[in-house]
């Protein structure tokens, strides 16, 4: 990767509720490349939602800084961010909250060509009669409410709109887990072409580490907040480094019947963002850890070309 | 038992009792009244679970797989809902045999929560926020066994112990808030399994959880499951569950089930388009890498799953199956035997391979 096309650096959001201070997320720090697709994985309260909309601006960090094609973002006044915002798109998880009941789907999908004031009233139209067609969709739904769609209708509805303005940038947030299966594997296939044709450069965030291998370049996982492990998806699932990874990929039930079942199960529970342990985030569910894990906040370093984890242990393998 | 590594290890359903089973479902209808007219939700579903055994309901939004448990359950909205025929046969802890779809409301509270415990799958509406964890799991002790507070509680907190909840003193003291999603999941299956049920219904229960925690509560249920010998109907959308959990899977697709049978076998050998579709639209860990290299598409199914207000007829899977000839629109396909415990409904069962 020469110079990167999104550069996120030491990102942190904190919040106060009531009194105490939530460290949501702390020291993230990642590149993605032009045409790239990197994946956001981790459970509940691990940060990847907050991260998404951070570097959109849509949450406003408390620190770091977010470089988008050479301009740092964070420092940027609204009016310059509105003009900075066609290039870069969000699509939401619910295909169902995030598409207004009262607008029609042209409404909808001309919102924001006119909120950036492009083109004429026609223009507008033709743009999200051709964004329907890129999402397989007939023109003729313009006409038409969210409500008389399906849900992966509506969901194509939603990657439609992210396109109308033609972004160089998506952030995708669990854009198939609100699917069923049948509809999951339509709608992956399309955001897989999307990507490809248009060479967008992407991320995308799932809980859903197969759906993530499927469609990502290269992952990122996160817990509680912070980096755990990050690889090229080629080799974080054939070696996974970090002992959370190794446990959050063993935990997933597997459909084949001849599967091997020798299942890690980790104990206890994700520990609050208000009162996270010391030194490692992940020690206190880690079977690997050592006393010397709560001293330190592990850095990540570089263990094999393009891979990187957070962990002092160098005799996991 | 299948975390043990060895998937032959899953602890086997007594197989002679199935001459007995505890629960023996035969043509059940469930409609609900909706503005638009009556739609039937579950239709014509035959299904029976012998002491022991864990047989998997699995399916997408609007296939029945939920109305099916809460019909057996009997919860089913009052007004709206409705068994419109067939027999639900239940064995309760005596031995009796009765027809649940004929009992009234005042027998059907002697038999829930005693005979059949319920698990859903957001704990937090299961559990009442104003009373501790420990009241809860004590209050099915005291209704169905007379207990009094005191030994009732001493109950709950064993209970509580048993489904790995530490410290079980002091939590069941708490309030549900206070507790995490995980442990209140817990505290449910303690609340459930209270007056040691024979038939555990567990809709979605580690649907709403993260995968770590997802392992633990199915880990939980096949140690419980096994200790205590009890059947269980699992209701999911998830194959990767059925798989860890499940001895049987009914496949449901539109009200029916159209495939049902041993899930080793199920899942190595679909004999019906919908599920060999499911299995191959889902991406695998692991080989999805391969797939993206080698330019793999994942096969979705096309279309979308019908309205149950709109059924097309014939086989309700036909508009969107690759295998569907004419025949396939004008009559329901019977539940074809693939093997004296296999079944597919479809007439092109021996042609449907992977």
């Amino acid at each position: 990767m020469s110079v990167p096309f999104v550069s996120v650096r030491d990102l942190a959001k904190h919040y106060v509720s009531r009194g105490t201070k939530l460290n949501i997320l702390e020291g993230i720090s990642f590149d993605i490349g032009k045409g790239e697709v990197v994946g956001l994985v981790g459970e509940s309260g691990s940060g990847k939602t907050t991260i998404g909309r951070s570097v959109l601006r849509l949450v406003e960090p408390s620190s770091g800084s977010v470089q988008f094609d050479g301009t740092e973002l964070t420092t940027l006044s609204s009016a310059q961010m509105r003009r900075a915002r066609p290039r870069m798109q969000y699509i939401f998880q619910d295909p169902f909250a995030s598409l207004s009941p009262r607008m029609t789907i042209g409404e909808i999908l001309t919102e924001g060509l006119n909120i950036q004031g492009i083109g004429t009233r026609k223009e507008r139209l033709d743009r999200a009669r051709a964004a329907l067609e890129q999402v397989d969709l007939p023109a003729e739904a313009i006409n038409r409410y969210a409500h008389e769609f399906s849900g992966g209708q509506r969901q194509r509805i939603g990657i439609a709109r992210a396109l109308t303005l033609a972004p160089e940038f998506i952030v995708a947030d669990e854009p198939v887990s609100a699917l069923d299966v049948s509809i999951q594997a339509q709608v992956i296939n399309l955001l897989r072409d999307l990507q490809q044709r248009l060479g967008l450069t992407m991320l995308f965030i799932s809980h859903d580490l197969a759906v993530v291998e499927y469609i990502c370049d290269r992952v990122i996982v996160l817990y509680l907040g912070r980096i755990m492990e990050i690889a090229a998806s080629a080799d974080l699932y054939a070696r996974p480094q970090h002992p959370y990874t190794r446990a959050l990929l063993s935990a997933i039930p597997s459909p084949d019947p001849d599967a091997p079942r020798n299942r890690q199960i980790l104990k206890g529970d994700i520990p609050s963002p208000a009162n996270p342990p010391s030194g490692c985030v992940f020690r206190t569910r880690c079977p690997n850890a050592l006393d010397a894990c709560a001293n330190t906040v592990p850095q990540l370093r570089e263990i094999a070309p393009g891979q990187f984890k957070a962990c002092i242990r160098d005799d996991l393998s | 038992m299948r975390f043990c590594g060895q998937p032959a290890c899953l602890a086997e359903p007594d197989m002679d009792k199935r001459i007995d089973p505890i629960l023996d479902i035969r043509g059940l209808r469930t409609i609900f009244r909706t503005r638009g007219g009556e739609i039937t939700a579950v239709n014509g579903i035959d299904l029976t679970i012998a002491p022991g055994e864990t047989v998997a309901l699995v399916g997408e939004s609007g296939s029945g797989k939920s109305v099916t448990s809460l019909s057996v359950m009997r919860l089913l909205t009052r007004n709206v809902g409705a068994i419109a025929a067939g027999s639900i046969r239940f064995k309760s802890k005596d031995g009796a045999i009765r027809d649940l779809v004929a009992l009234d409301e005042q027998q059907m509270r002697g038999i829930r929560g005693d005979d059949i415990g319920m698990v859903f799958q957001e704990p937090m509406s299961s559990l009442n926020p104003v009373f501790t964890v420990g009241d809860q799991i004590a209050e099915p002790i005291r209704i169905h066994r007379n207990a009094d507070r005191k030994s009732a509680m001493t109950a709950a907190i064993a209970l509580l112990d048993q489904v790995g909840i530490p410290d079980a003193r002091r939590r069941a003291g708490q309030y549900p808030h206070e507790l995490s999603g995980g442990m209140r999941q817990r505290a449910t299956i303690a609340m459930a399994l209270a007056c040691d049920p024979t038939l555990l219904i567990a809709d979605e229960p580690t649907t709403a959880l993260d995968v770590t925690i997802q392992a633990q509560i199915l880990d939980l249920l096949l140690k419980l499951q096994r200790e205590r010998g009890m059947g269980m109907l699992f209701v999911t959308h998830n194959l990767g569950v059925v798989a860890e959990i499940a001895h049987r899977v009914a496949v449901m697709y539109a009200g029916r089930i159209v495939e049902e049978g041993p899930v080793g076998e199920v899942f190595r050998n679909p004999r019906h388009p919908y599920t060999l579709g499911l299995l191959a639209s889902m991406p695998r860990l692991g080989d999805a890498t391969r797939m993206k290299q080698a330019g793999e598409k994942l096969a979705a199914i096309p279309g979308v799953v019908p309205s149950l207000a709109d059924m097309p007829g014939g086989c309700a899977f036909s508009p969107r199956c690759s295998y569907a000839l004419d025949a396939c629109r004008t009559a329901v396909p019977p539940l074809a035997e693939v093997n004296a415990a296999h079944h597919s409904r479809c007439i092109r069962w021996q042609e449907v391979s992977r």
